[in-house]
């Protein structure tokens, strides 16, 4: 029952698709949204260790905490939107964010 | 039998990522959505400890669940969200949702039959991990000389990230005193100070 690296790239490969349904399935909550997009994130720094720790490079693991940076960054910035959106409209339901037609 | 268990651990905790993360998108209520999120990060975490990436793992602890996670808290609890019904979106979304999925699939059945990814001959490690040090510290010892520039970089990503959260939340109230520096220093002695000649025995009015 050894552990592989394919062991950590399904893990890897299951967050991703679970992060993308919910992106695309959801069409209630945009801080869902935003949470998904975390997760997608995950999963890549989930894929970047277990290159790293498998090939013995250092490299990867200094990838995942550039990611993680960028992460913490954007949901600072997303729900900062978000905190504008909601005084400007008073509800942030995805249903009614059409106003630029999109 | 350490083998034993560690795979033992593995299978746990990627279970327990696997199955928080599936709750943060299907569960109704947006509170429980960030704090299984929370649990997602700290089983991924542990998987990262498993793995032998101990810094990366304590760094995603303490960014995620100490910063990030309570951040989205604090937004879902001062907002008013509607329940979260996955699905809702299945009539309009549907064909392209179901799409993404069969690709996804597609990929996952690659990379676990074929070993593609995984040359004959890989190319020599470009920062192999050096021999009788930890993680953290060899970590350190390229952070912040090889991958200086990016190290910056990342600061310099954070302080944007920071003053845009900023100026898209600061607005200015009516009915609320604020400091006027300009004011301030305008201010002459003439209408700040007057003096009384006050006679003894008697007070002022």
């Amino acid at each position: 029952m050894a552990i592989t690296l394919e062991h950590y790239l399904v893990v890897a490969a299951l967050l991703l698709t679970i992060g993308l349904f919910g992106i695309l399935l959801n069409r209630r909550n945009v801080i869902i949204i935003l949470m998904s997009v975390e997760l997608i994130l995950l999963s890549v720094n989930v894929n970047l260790i277990a290159f790293s720790t498998e090939l013995g490079d250092l490299t990867g693991q200094i990838f995942a905490l550039l990611i993680l940076t960028v992460a913490a960054a954007e949901a600072a910035i997303g729900l900062a939107i978000l905190v504008v959106f909601f005084r400007n409209r008073g509800n942030i339901e995805i249903e009614d964010i059409n106003s630029m037609k999109g | 039998m350490a083998e034993i268990i560690t795979g033992l651990a593995f299978y746990l905790f990627a279970a327990a990522t696997i199955a928080s993360a599936l709750m943060v998108v299907t569960s109704r209520n947006a509170v429980h959505s960030v704090l299984f999120l929370i649990l997602a990060f700290f089983s991924a975490s542990a998987l990262f400890v498993l793995r032998g990436a101990e810094f990366v793992a304590m760094i995603l602890v303490i960014v995620y669940v100490g910063a990030v996670a309570v951040l989205f808290l604090f937004v879902v609890m001062m907002l008013h969200v509607g329940e979260n019904r996955l699905f809702q979106g299945v009539k309009r979304f549907g064909v392209v949702g179901v799409l993404v999925g069969l690709a996804v699939l597609a990929e996952l059945v690659l990379v676990v039959t074929t070993r593609a990814f995984r040359p004959e001959n890989p190319a020599p490690a470009t920062n192999p991990q050096p021999e009788g040090v930890n993680v953290t510290e060899a970590l350190g010892q390229i952070l912040y000389t090889d991958y200086f520039l990016l190290f910056q970089m990342s600061g310099l990503v954070l302080l944007v990230a920071m003053i845009g959260a900023i100026t898209l939340t600061l607005r200015s109230r009516d009915g609320v005193k604020r400091q006027s520096i300009p004011q301030q220093i305008e201010r002459s002695r003439q209408e700040a100070v007057a003096l009384r000649k006050v006679e003894s025995g008697k007070g002022i009015g």
